[in-house]
C-alpha cells in the first residue's frame, strides 16, 4: 500500500529532518563559531552562541606559531598519494576478483576486511619500529604507504561491487562486438565504472585526509599533515580552545569544500547498488 | 556463408555434464532455433558456439573451419542478448556502430552502415540518445542492429523476445524472422517457447537435458516426433498420453493422441468414456479436459465453438490415421 502524503506528515518530517541533519552539523558549527571567539569566551559558561565579541585573531595567531602551507601541502600529497596507489592497486585486484571468481574470491575478499577490524595501536609497535629502522619516521612517503594500505581493503570492497554491478552480458557483447580486452576496457568497462572510481576516489580521499592515528604517531614536524597541525594546539600549555577551533577550521576547510561540490557524486557512490 | 556444424560438442562444468555429445549440422542461410524445458542445455550450445564458454571435448566447425580455439571476436558471429546488453554510456548510434568501430571502419562508412540499419530497424529517429530513453522494443531493436550491421556469418539470438510483453513479442518474431529471410544470413535461435520455435525455424533443435532429442522442421517434429519427450513437448495443449490397454491393442507401450486428433462426441458413441472437468471457451477453440477413469485426465481440442460444460459426458474417439506409437523406453514406433 502507497503511504498517504499528507502535508501534516511533510511538515513532520521535514521538520526532523532539518532537526537532525542541524543536530550532526553542530559540533562543526560550534567549532566555527568557537574559532571567532577569545581565548575567555570559548570555554565561558554558560556559552554565548553568536552574540559575542567576533574576531580573527585566533587565525593571525595560528598563522603566525605554525606554517599552514606546509602542513595542507603535506595532507594533499599524503592523502592524494595514497589514495591514487590504492587505486591503482585496487582496480586491477577488484577487476579479476569480479569478473573471474575463483573458489576462494569471497574468502580473499573477507581477509583483506579483517584487517580492518584489528585496532591499528595493536601493530603500532612493530610498525614504528620497522619505519625507525627504515628511516622512514616523519616522511611522506612512509606516510603514503602507511594510509594505502590501510584505506586499499575499503578500495577494494567499493570497486569489487562497483564491477559486479556491471552486467557480465555487455562486456560479453563487446566481447562479440569483436573488442580485445584493452579496448574493452577503455570503451567499455572504464566509462561505466567512472561512477563509482569518482566516489571511491573522494571517499578514500576523505578518509586519508582525515586519518589521525598513523599521521599522530608516525610524523613530528617535517611530514606531518593537518592533523598533526591541529593536535599541535592542544598541548602541554594547556587547552586553547579557540586557537584549537580555528586550527581545526583551517584543516578541515579544503575537504569541505571537496566534500561539498562532490556531494553528489559520493551520496550515489554510497548508495550505488541500493536501489536498482 | 555460414555454415555451422558441432561434432561430439561436449561441455562439464567441474563434475556437471551440461552437453552430453551434441553433432548438429546447421545449413547455411537456414534459421534454427534450439527449444528445451530450462536447463536443458541449450543456451550452453549457444554460448559454446559463439566462443563464451570452451568446450570440453568436439569440435565446431564454422565454413569447415574449426574453431574452437579461435576467441569469440574473431569467429565471426554476433549475438543477440536476452538482456539486450547494450553499452548504457553509448548513443544508438554509438551502440550499432561499436563493432565497426572495433573493427577499424573509416568514420563516414562506420555511418553509413550504421544508418542503413537504423534505417531497416525503423530507429532512425532515435539515434542520437541513450538505450535507458528507449522502450523496450526499441531497445531489442537496437541490439539487434549491432548484431546486423556486421554482416556476420551467423547471428546467435539468445532468448531475445522473452522480456518484452506479448504483443510485442508476437510483432517482433515476425519482424526477426522477414529481416532474417531478407539478408539471408544463418541465424541460432534459443527459446523455451514452442510457439517461437515453431513459427520461426526452418528447423528445430530439441533439447532435453543436455542431450538433441530430435532435429527436424516443425512440421515433422509434430506430425513424427521421434520419442516421447518430443511428442510431449512439441504441440499446444500436450499430446495426450495413454498406456495400458488401448495401447497394448495397438502394439505399443504408449500411445499419444494430439488433443486435436480426438473426435468429440456426445455420450454413447464409440472411443473413450469420460466426464468433462473443466471446458475452456475461446470462441475459435474449444478445450475440453476430460476425466476418463482410468485412462486419466485427456484434452481434446474442437475447433470453433461447442456447447458442452462441466459435468457433460462425452466420449472421444482418437482419429486412427494420428495415433503415435511408443515403446518401452519411449522411442517411436514406426510403421
Amino acid at each position: 500500500m502507497a503511504r498517504k502524503s499528507t502535508t501534516r506528515r511533510v511538515v513532520v518530517s521535514t521538520i526532523g529532518a532539518w532537526f537532525f541533519g542541524f543536530l550532526i552539523f553542530f559540533p562543526i558549527l560550534w567549532m566555527v563559531l568557537a574559532s571567532f571567539k577569545t581565548e575567555l569566551e570559548a570555554f565561558a559558561i554558560p556559552p554565548s552562541f553568536l552574540f559575542f565579541h567576533w574576531t580573527t585573531e585566533n587565525y593571525a595567531t595560528v598563522q603566525e606559531r605554525s606554517d599552514y602551507v606546509l602542513h595542507a601541502m603535506n595532507s594533499i600529497i599524503i592523502a592524494g598519494g595514497s589514495t591514487l596507489i590504492a587505486l591503482l592497486i585496487a582496480i586491477p585486484a577488484a577487476w579479476s576478483m569480479a569478473f573471474s571468481p575463483t573458489k576462494r574470491t569471497k574468502d580473499i575478499l573477507l581477509w583483506m576486511l579483517s584487517t580492518k577490524m584489528m585496532p591499528p595501536v595493536g601493530v603500532l609497535v612493530p610498525i614504528y619500529l620497522i619505519y625507525k629502522s627504515f628511516g622512514l619516521l616523519d616522511s611522506r612517503i612512509g606516510l603514503v604507504f602507511i594510509l594505502c594500505l590501510g584505506n586499499l581493503p575499503i578500495v577494494i570492497w567499493m570497486l569489487f561491487t562497483y564491477f559486479k554491478e556491471i552486467p557480465r552480458d555487455i562486456l560479453e557483447a563487446a566481447r562479440m562486438d569483436g573488442a580485445t580486452i584493452g579496448r574493452e576496457l577503455v570503451y567499455v568497462l572504464t566509462p561505466m565504472a567512472i561512477p563509482g572510481l569518482a566516489s571511491t576516489l573522494l571517499l578514500n580521499l576523505i578518509l586519508a585526509w582525515n586519518e589521525a592515528f598513523w599521521t599522530l604517531n608516525l610524523s613530528t614536524s617535517n611530514a606531518a599533515p593537518l592533523t598533526t597541525f591541529i593536535a599541535s594546539y592542544s598541548s602541554p600549555e594547556g587547552l586553547f580552545w579557540a586557537k584549537l577551533s580555528a586550527a581545526s577550521t583551517l584543516a578541515i576547510a579544503p575537504i569541505l569544500v571537496l566534500g561539498w561540490f562532490s556531494q553528489k557524486q559520493l551520496v550515489r557512490g554510497l548508495t550505488f547498488g541500493a536501489v536498482k | 556463408m555460414g555454415q555451422i556444424t558441432l561434432q561430439g560438442v561436449q561441455k562439464s562444468f567441474g563434475p556437471v555434464h551440461i552437453i552430453k555429445g551434441a553433432d548438429l549440422d546447421i545449413a547455411d542461410g537456414s534459421f534454427v532455433v534450439f527449444v528445451g524445458p530450462s536447463g536443458c542445455g541449450k543456451t550452453t550450445l549457444l554460448r559454446l558456439i559463439a566462443g563464451l564458454e570452451d568446450v570440453t571435448g568436439g569440435a565446431i566447425l564454422i565454413d569447415g573451419k574449426n574453431v574452437v580455439d579461435t576467441p569469440p571476436a574473431k569467429r565471426g558471429l554476433s549475438m543477440v542478448f536476452q538482456s539486450y546488453a547494450l553499452y548504457p554510456h553509448m548513443s544508438v548510434r554509438g551502440n550499432i556502430g561499436f563493432g565497426l568501430k572495433m573493427a577499424g571502419l573509416a568514420k563516414d562508412e562506420i555511418n553509413r552502415k550504421v544508418e542503413a540499419a537504423a534505417a531497416t530497424l525503423n530507429l532512425t529517429p532515435y539515434l542520437e540518445r541513450k538505450p535507458r530513453e528507449l522502450s523496450g522494443g526499441q531497445r531489442q531493436r537496437v541490439a539487434i542492429g549491432r548484431a546486423i550491421v556486421r554482416e556476420p556469418k551467423a547471428f546467435l539470438f539468445d532468448e531475445p523476445l522473452s522480456n518484452l510483453d506479448a504483443a510485442l513479442r508476437v510483432q517482433m518474431r515476425i519482424e526477426v524472422t522477414r529481416l532474417q529471410k531478407q539478408l539471408g544470413t544463418t541465424a541460432i535461435y534459443v527459446t523455451h517457447d514452442q510457439v517461437e520455435a515453431m513459427t520461426m525455424a526452418d528447423k528445430i533443435v530439441v533439447l532435453n537435458g543436455g542431450k538433441i532429442e530430435q532435429y527436424g522442421s516443425p512440421l515433422q517434429l509434430y506430425e513424427r516426433p521421434a520419442n516421447l519427450f518430443v511428442a510431449g513437448f512439441i504441440g499446444s495443449p500436450k499430446m495426450n498420453f495413454v498406456t495400458g490397454e488401448s495401447a497394448a491393442q495397438k502394439g505399443a507401450a504408449t500411445i499419444g493422441v494430439r488433443p486435436e486428433h480426438l473426435k468429440i462426441e456426445r455420450d454413447g458413441g464409440g472411443g473413450w468414456q469420460g466426464t468433462i472437468a473443466v471446458a475452456e471457451h475461446l470462441g475459435s477453440d474449444t478445450f475440453l479436459y476430460v476425466d476418463a477413469g482410468p485412462l486419466g485426465m485427456l484434452t481434446a481440442r474442437y475447433i470453433g465453438e461447442l456447447s458442452l460444460h462441466a459435468g457433460d459426458r462425452v466420449s472421444l474417439v482418437p482419429d486412427p490415421a494420428r495415433i503415435h506409437r511408443f515403446d518401452q523406453s519411449g522411442n517411436a514406433l514406426r510403421n
